[in-house]
C-alpha cells in the first residue's frame, strides 16, 4: 500500500491523475528561491522558456543572464558569479549541460568548489520526437563521479520544486535532472522532502522484491506493485537523491526483500542502478536486476513508444519482477 | 597612478627578484613551465606592486580587485609575485609541485584558499572573470571601484570558450573587466602562427566590442599606463595585448618554444640565475 506518512496524491492510481512536466517544477521552484534569497541568479543558454527559467527571468530581469548557445561559458561564468557570493542556477538541456560542458563543470565548479546549481532538462528517452541527439541518458553517470556534486533526479513536478528550493542551501554544486514530458504527480505539497533521503512510497510487510526507482519511472514501479499486489509483495523506494546515496535505506530494503530491481530512464552502465550495486556489493550483496537503457542511443517516437521499446515500460518491469523471483 | 622614474626602477628590481624566485622554484621542482612564467613577470609585478587594490595581510578583503589566472600553468610567477607581495613566505616557493604543498602544479584553491580560482585546463578563465564582473555590475554597476583582471595566454585563444566569454562581456559592456593577453607567440607544439594563426588578433577583440590596447609587455611604464587607461574606458571591457618575449630575462631561454613546458636543469638554472643576478653582466654578481 501507499505509505500514508508521505501524504502522497490520493488520485495517484486514478485515470485522471494530474500530469505536469518535471521541468516546470524547477521553474516554479527557482522563482520561489529567487523571492526568498536575493543572491539567487539565473543563467541560461538560449532555452529559457523550455527550461521554465522564464518565470525567474520575468520576475527578476536584473538577476538573469542570457549567455546564448554557449554551454561551456554558461558553466564557467556561473562559477565566477558564485565566487562573488551569488548562488547561480544554470539551465539548458542535459545533453549540453552537463553534457557538452562536463570539463568546465568539473574544473571551474566542482574542483573550484563553487556552489553552482545545474538544471539539465530533457533527460531520458521520453524527450520523444526530437530523437537521440537530444535524449540525455548518460548524465547521471557523468555527474555522480565528480567529487562534491549532489545529484538529484526528482520523480515529479512538485518534488522538482522542492529539490530546487532545497539546493539553494547546500553550499555545494548540485545537478538537478529534469524531464520534458508531462508525467503523473505522485506527491503533494505536504509530502516531506530532504536531499539525501530515500522514501518508501509503496510498503509491504514481507516484500519478496524491492524496487528502487528514480525520476518519473517511479510511477511505473508503483503501478507494477499495485498490479501484482495479490500475487507478489513488493516494496518501492523513491531514490530521488542519487548522490549522496541513502545507503541505510538501500541496505535496509535489501535485507528485507532479498532481491533488488533498479529502474531509471538512463543507461544501465554508470547510472543509479550502478550506484545501488556499488553500495550493496560492499554491504549486503543480493540478486539484482537493472531496468534502463542497454548500451544504446535513443531515437524519435512518442515517449510511450520509446519507454516500451527500450524496455522500461510496466510490462518489462513485471517481466523483470518474475525473472528475479526465480533467482 | 602614473610611474615616477624612481618607482619604475624599483618595480624592475622587484621583477628581477621574482624571476630569480621562479628559476629557483622550477629547478627544485624538476618540472613546470618556464617561458610564460618569465615573460609575464613584469606584468605580474606591475599588478601586485602597483595597480591592484588588495591587502596581502587580508586576502579575502571583499573590496579587493580580482585577479584570475586562466593559463594556470604559469603559476610559478603567480606564486612568486604573491610571496614577494607578502601573501606567504618567499621560502615556501621551494615547495612548488611537491606532495602536500600549498603550491600545486596548477593552482588549486583547496590548497591555497587565497587564490581567486583553481585553474589549469585552458580557455575557462575569461568566462570566470566575466562572471565576477557581471556579479559586481549587478551589485554596484559597471563603474564599480572593484576591477576584475583576467590573465590569458595567446595559445588559449584557440579555445572557442574564450570567444564565448568575449562575446558576453562585449554584450554586457563590462567596463569593470580587463583582460591581458600574453602575446609571446609560442605554445607547446611550436609558434602560434604555425600551430593556429591568431592574427589579426586585435581586430578579433574589436569585433566583440572590446577596447584594445597593445603594449610592450616588458616596459613597466607602458604596462602601468595601460591599466590606468583602461579605467577611463566606461563603455567596453578592455583587452591589453601584451607583446612579450617568451622566457624574458634569461637570454638562453628567450623566444624558444621548447621552454614552454620544461624547467631548467641545475646547470641551466645556475647560468640563468647568474644572468638575472647580474642583470645580464651589467652589475657584478653579489652586488
Amino acid at each position: 500500500m501507499l505509505n500514508p506518512d508521505l501524504k502522497l496524491n490520493k488520485k495517484l492510481f486514478d485515470k485522471d491523475v494530474e500530469h505536469a512536466p518535471i521541468r516546470k517544477g524547477f521553474g516554479e521552484g527557482l522563482l520561489l528561491a529567487g523571492e526568498n534569497n536575493p543572491q539567487v541568479v539565473g543563467l541560461c543558454a538560449d532555452l529559457t522558456e523550455s527550461t521554465h527559467m522564464n518565470l525567474f527571468r520575468d520576475k527578476f530581469p536584473n538577476r538573469f543572464i542570457q549567455v546564448g548557445v554557449a554551454e561551456q561559458n554558461l558553466a564557467s561564468v556561473a562559477s565566477g558569479m558564485a565566487s562573488m557570493g551569488k548562488i547561480p542556477f544554470i539551465s539548458s538541456y542535459a545533453m549540453f549541460s552537463p553534457g557538452r560542458n562536463w570539463e568546465q563543470i568539473r574544473t571551474t565548479i566542482c574542483y573550484n568548489n563553487r556552489p553552482v546549481k545545474i538544471a539539465g532538462s530533457h533527460a531520458g528517452v521520453s524527450v520523444g520526437p526530437d530523437g537521440g541527439t537530444h535524449q540525455a541518458i548518460e548524465d547521471i553517470a557523468i555527474t555522480r563521479v565528480i567529487p562534491r556534486m549532489i545529484v538529484i533526479s526528482p520523480c515529479d513536478t512538485l518534488e522538482a520544486q522542492r529539490a530546487t528550493i532545497a539546493s539553494v542551501e547546500t553550499g555545494t554544486p548540485v545537478y538537478l535532472r529534469l524531464a520534458r514530458e508531462k508525467t503523473p504527480i505522485m506527491t503533494t505539497k505536504e509530502t516531506p522532502f530532504e536531499i539525501g533521503k530515500a522514501q518508501t512510497f509503496w510498503q509491504s510487510d514481507n516484500p519478496q522484491v524491492g524496487i528502487i526507482a528514480t525520476g518519473a519511472l517511479l510511477y511505473k514501479a508503483l503501478e507494477t506493485a499495485k498490479k501484482l499486489e495479490d500475487e507478489i509483495s513488493i516494496e518501492v523506494l523513491n531514490l530521488s537523491t542519487i548522490k549522496p546515496l541513502d545507503e541505510d535505506a538501500i541496505i535496509k530494503l535489501a535485507k528485507k526483500a532479498g532481491r533488488i530491481i533498479t529502474i531509471e530512464e538512463h543507461q544501465i552502465a554508470g547510472g543509479m542502478g550502478s550506484a545501488v550495486a556499488e553500495c550493496l556489493a560492499r554491504n549486503y550483496p543480493v540478486p539484482m536486476e537493472f531496468v534502463g537503457v542497454h548500451d544504446q542511443f535513443g531515437q524519435s517516437g512518442t515517449p510511450d513508444e520509446l519507454i516500451e521499446h527500450y524496455g522500461m515500460g510496466t510490462n518489462s518491469i513485471i517481466t523483470t519482477v518474475r525473472r528475479i523471483l526465480k533467482r | 597612478m602614473y610611474l615616477t622614474d624612481e618607482r619604475n626602477i624599483e618595480l624592475q628590481e622587484i621583477a628581477n627578484k621574482i624571476r630569480v624566485s621562479i628559476i629557483d622554484a622550477l629547478v627544485r621542482a624538476g618540472s613546470g613551465h618556464t617561458a610564460g612564467s618569465l615573460d609575464m613577470t613584469d606584468i605580474f609585478t606591475a599588478l601586485y606592486f602597483h595597480t591592484l587594490r588588495h591587502r596581502p595581510e587580508e586576502p579575502h578583503w571583499s573590496e579587493r580587485d580580482r585577479l584570475v589566472l586562466s593559463n594556470g600553468h604559469i603559476c610559478p610567477v603567480l606564486y612568486a609575485a604573491m610571496a614577494h607581495a607578502g601573501y606567504f613566505p618567499v621560502a615556501e616557493l621551494k615547495t612548488l609541485r611537491q606532495f602536500g604543498s600549498r603550491l600545486q602544479g596548477h593552482p588549486h584553491r583547496d590548497f591555497l584558499p587565497m587564490l581567486e580560482t583553481s585553474s589549469g585546463p585552458l580557455g575557462s578563465g575569461l568566462s570566470q572573470a566575466v562572471g565576477m564582473a557581471l556579479a559586481d555590475a549587478m551589485d554596484v554597476g559597471t563603474k564599480s571601484a572593484r576591477r576584475i583582471y583576467a590573465l590569458l595566454s595567446d595559445g588559449e585563444l584557440e579555445c572557442g570558450q574564450t570567444w564565448e566569454a568575449a562575446m558576453l562581456a562585449g554584450k554586457n559592456n563590462l567596463a569593470n573587466l580587463v583582460a591581458v593577453v600574453d602575446r609571446n607567440n609560442i605554445q607547446i607544439d611550436g609558434y602560434t602562427e604555425e600551430v593556429m594563426p591568431l592574427e589579426p588578433l586585435s581586430d578579433k577583440w574589436r569585433a566583440w566590442n572590446w577596447h584594445v590596447i597593445e603594449i610592450d609587455g616588458h616596459n613597466m611604464e607602458e604596462i602601468t599606463d595601460a591599466f590606468e587607461k583602461a579605467k577611463a574606458v566606461l563603455e567596453n571591457p578592455t583587452v591589453i595585448i601584451a607583446h612579450t618575449v617568451a622566457g624574458k630575462g634569461v637570454p638562453g631561454f628567450e623566444r624558444d618554444y621548447r621552454w614552454h613546458g620544461k624547467p631548467p636543469n641545475k646547470e641551466e638554472a645556475s647560468k640563468a640565475l647568474g644572468e638575472l643576478r647580474t642583470l645580464g653582466g651589467k652589475i657584478k654578481q653579489g652586488e
